[in-house]
């Protein structure tokens, strides 16, 4: 089921990135009257029109947005906003906002792509533990720190004394099969973990490209996460993160820092992609868990409702979506932006069109779709 | 391997999280009846003390950012003296799950880890009592939207579903009575609280907790029938209620069977339950008499009981650190350690739900897996860790001949637990074992590179099936 070749990279901007200075309204007065210290300056903004322009700290994603490679979605949130890093990043994971979810959306998506779970690397993770958006029981989903020394005894840097101790490692936990079925299971799951690790080990060996990532974490993720995809292990769902976004002080340096790597790897990644022939064949989806209050603190800006995300690919149609809310104070939702579309539109969007899924028990419900994807 | 060792370490996986030798001789001269009793009557446990923890951390002053928290209560059961009112204080936070996500402040969750390390052995009565009064869990479950003129049935269905009796027990009427009789149970301070969280959300100067007030002119005072019983209930009569019924007895008996005996429950399981279950009868509800029942049960010391559970992820990761005895003094990195449940699926203080985690065998996947093995074997393949040297040093100071690589996995084995391996585990071992060439002892001690040795294969023991198993 589901489209062969396509494929998703999420991007999860952690801590709540700050909408009002990422796609900024420089062509509106009273952003610069809420925003008196923790704001971009007209001048420096690279304009989409005469009203919104992109931080200057986004060039590489100015470029493919004029190339039409880039859907910014405005205005994107859920009802009763809530401004909990922790939950709000749930409601994001889970797609459900009202109740306590206990399954994540990617990791549905994972299962309805290889229901019989053939392949242990159709989601993979680049971080430390598993985000709860890959989180589906009987779901495999490998999470690799660093794609280099992934899998067990990293801590072993002897080539040979590491030989020895996976060759134990065979040998104890793929034995016979016993009686006990916990055992058995602690055994099928140990050679899992060393099969896939033996398989995305060897990504990077087959892989050259002209592009250089940048050293930072996220390049570094997209760069590991293009080696994956280029090496053709059928991995569909992509996940990686940066942060921190909770820019309650310093934000202009901070948030400054972060768009440049975030914007950097993102266009690397489309152009390696571009070098490769694929770049048809994947979309970057980045989000945030919410976007910040609309006026700032005098050095930072504390938690807000309504948000942003992008959608970068080669199969995207560019262009605004949603609206981008008003910032008026009688439009304000409690000091923040009201949000006017449901982020599971465009997870909608997402599982319908590109993976050509079931949206509905994916997202809990039935969502109106942007037309956003060359189908 | 000797028989009283074994059933020792047993009894200290499941009431502890595992024990070092040293311990087990020191329990081992009590014999293994007064060790219950001890356990279960813990008085003044020592640990470690706040004042030197704060000189180090100045978060864990505050203690409201989760990872500083999660540390701070890492940092007792590493040191305690008496590892089951910890281990207990967290089966009730699994069993309780309150989460750290619609708090966003970690205080109010070690407050209510402090109130069950103090009601937690006591009158089960006593504690539902004291947990319908805690701040983080009537924000948790929202009581304090349940009012009088507009019931909130959030905490009154999980305290009959997921607290005390468990579904099936009661109807969906007497849920909401239940509700009723808890409204006006509510917090002292929570417009004060978001007044503070919405004007000063960096909180530079730090945040006071909330606190529990009852307001009686939010209560509904009227008739409520309940389980059968009709009267003007209030939150406590409907608990003396919960607690005289079979259904309670059972949910609770079988939580701690699962929890300190085995995962699964067979017939044999069952038995032992309902011998749990007069226990809590006779004592007045006592939790420590139920427990006391468990540990001296014929199954719980039974081969079938040993190795019959999965070990959690905390328990994994205390056990391992005490057994190489490292952070027993304040260290920089204690909050990696609580990244480690996290990254193992048991983020501590932050349970999924209001269900808990799912545990068994349900910990373990590929990634989690990797995370415990990749761990536990760094840990504990460090010649230079004094939990690790003890070991080394009882294993090469026994035997005059190392050489035999089968004697020396045999020996590792008993002085890291006593543990029981399947044979393709003790074969793999000896396979590592031989690979790494004969063990040299120079005037009956070990050299450097045996003691390197020697530390390999106390990792490679760490990185079992059988060492993820309790």
């Amino acid at each position: 089921m589901g489209n062969k070749e396509k494929s998703i990279v999420v991007v999860q901007l952690s801590g709540g990135n700050d909408y009002l200075n990422t796609v900024v309204p420089y062509g509106d007065d009273e952003y610069y009257d809420f925003r008196r210290t923790v704001h971009i300056e007209q001048e420096k903004v690279l304009p989409i029109d005469k009203v919104y322009g992109f931080s200057p700290h986004m060039a590489p994603i100015k470029r493919l947005y004029d190339q039409g490679k880039v859907a910014v979605i405005n205005g994107i949130g859920y009802d009763n906003p809530n401004r909990s890093h922790f939950r709000s990043m749930d409601i994001w994971h889970t797609a459900q906002p009202d109740e306590i979810g206990t399954e994540g959306w990617l990791g549905r998506v994972i299962r309805d792509l290889d229901p019989s779970a053939e392949n242990v690397l159709t989601g993979v993770n680049f971080g430390r533990g598993l985000p709860r958006a890959l989180g589906v029981r009987g779901v495999p989903v490998a999470s690799v720190g660093n794609l280099e020394t992934y899998g067990l005894f990293p801590d072993i840097k002897d080539e040979s004394a590491k030989k020895l101790a996976l060759d134990a490692f065979a040998h104890m936990y793929g034995g016979v099969q016993g009686k006990d079925p916990v055992l058995n299971f602690l055994g099928q799951t140990g050679m899992d973990a060393l099969k896939g690790a033996d398989i995305l080990r060897t990504a990077p060996q087959k892989y050259s490209s002209s592009i250089e990532y940048a050293a930072n974490p996220i390049a570094q993720g997209m760069k590991s996460i293009a080696q994956v995809l280029l090496a053709d292990f059928g991995t569909r769902v992509f996940y990686t993160q940066h942060g921190s976004f909770d820019t309650h002080s310093g934000e202009i340096a901070t948030h400054a820092k972060l768009w440049d790597e975030v914007s950097g790897a993102v266009g690397d990644f489309y152009d390696d992609m571009k070098e490769h022939g694929k770049e048809d064949e994947v979309i970057v989806m980045i989000f945030s868990e919410f976007g910040r209050r609309i006026k700032d603190n005098g050095s930072g800006t504390d938690h807000g409702s309504g948000g942003v995300a992008f959608l970068v690919g080669g199969e995207v149609k560019g262009g605004m979506y949603g609206q981008y809310p008003s910032i008026k104070e009688a439009d304000q939702l409690e000091g923040d932006l009201h949000f006017n579309n449901d982020f599971r539109s465009t997870y909608s969007t997402i599982v319908d069109k590109w993976f050509g899924l079931d949206p509905v028990p994916i997202v809990n419900g039935q969502f109106e779709q942007f037309d956003l994807v060359n189908a | 391997m000797n028989k009283d060792v074994s059933l020792m370490a047993h009894l200290m996986r499941r009431a502890g999280f595992g024990a070092t030798r040293n311990e087990l001789e020191g329990y081992l001269e009590d014999g293994y009846e007064a060790t219950v009793d001890n356990l279960l009557d813990p008085g003044e446990s020592g640990h470690m003390p706040d004042d030197i923890i704060r000189r180090y951390h100045v978060d864990q002053s505050e203690l409201r950012q989760l990872d500083g928290a999660g540390a701070y209560w890492l940092y007792r059961m590493l040191t305690t003296s008496n590892p089951l009112e910890e281990k207990l204080a967290l089966f009730w936070h699994g069993l309780f799950a309150t989460g750290y996500a619609k708090l966003n402040q970690a205080r109010a969750l070690l407050n209510q880890i402090e109130m069950f390390r103090h009601y937690g052995f006591g009158s089960f009565r006593d504690l539902l009592v004291e947990l319908s009064r805690d701040p983080a869990m009537i924000l948790w479950l929202d009581n304090n939207e349940n009012h009088k003129e507009a019931i909130n049935e959030n905490y009154g269905r999980e305290l009959l579903e997921l607290f005390s009796m468990g579904i099936g027990n009661y109807s969906e009427d007497d849920i909401k009575e239940c509700a009723k009789a808890f409204t006006g149970w509510t917090l002292g301070n929570a417009e004060y609280m978001s007044v503070r969280a919405s004007k000063d959300s960096i909180w530079p100067y730090g945040r006071i907790a909330w606190h529990y007030e009852y307001r009686a002119d939010d209560h509904d005072g009227g008739e409520k029938k309940f389980l059968g019983k009709v009267g003007n209930f209030n939150g406590e009569d409907i608990v003396d209620i919960i607690v005289t019924q079979e259904a309670t007895a059972r949910f609770l008996s079988t939580r701690l069977f699962q929890y300190f005996a085995s995962d699964e429950v067979d017939s044999d399981g069952e038995l032992v339950i309902s011998g749990m279950m007069e226990a809590y009868f006779q004592s007045g509800y006592k939790v420590s008499a139920v427990l006391r029942s468990l540990f001296n049960s014929d199954y719980f010391k039974s081969d079938k009981c040993m190795y019959s559970r999965v070990k959690g992820p905390v328990e994994s990761v205390v056990g391992t650190v005490r057994l190489a005895g490292t952070y027993q003094e304040p260290t920089l990195d204690v909050h990696s350690l609580w990244a480690q449940t996290m990254f193992m699926g048991q983020g501590l203080l932050a349970p999924p739900t209001v269900e808990g985690w799912h545990e068994g065998v349900e910990w373990i996947d590929s990634g989690s897996l990797v995370e415990r093995i990749n761990f536990a074997a760094k840990e504990l393949s460090d010649p230079t860790k004094d939990g690790v040297k003890d070991i080394i040093r009882r294993v090469t100071s026994n035997q005059k001949d190392l050489s035999d690589p089968e004697k020396l996995v045999d020996s590792c084995l008993d002085y890291m637990g006593p543990i029981q391996v399947q044979p393709d585990t003790r074969e793999g071992l000896i396979e590592f074992a031989e690979s790494q060439g004969a063990v040299q002892i120079q005037n009956g001690q070990p050299d450097e590179n045996a003691s390197i040795q020697v530390a390999r294969l106390i990792g490679m023991i760490a990185s079992t099936r059988e060492y993820q198993l309790a």
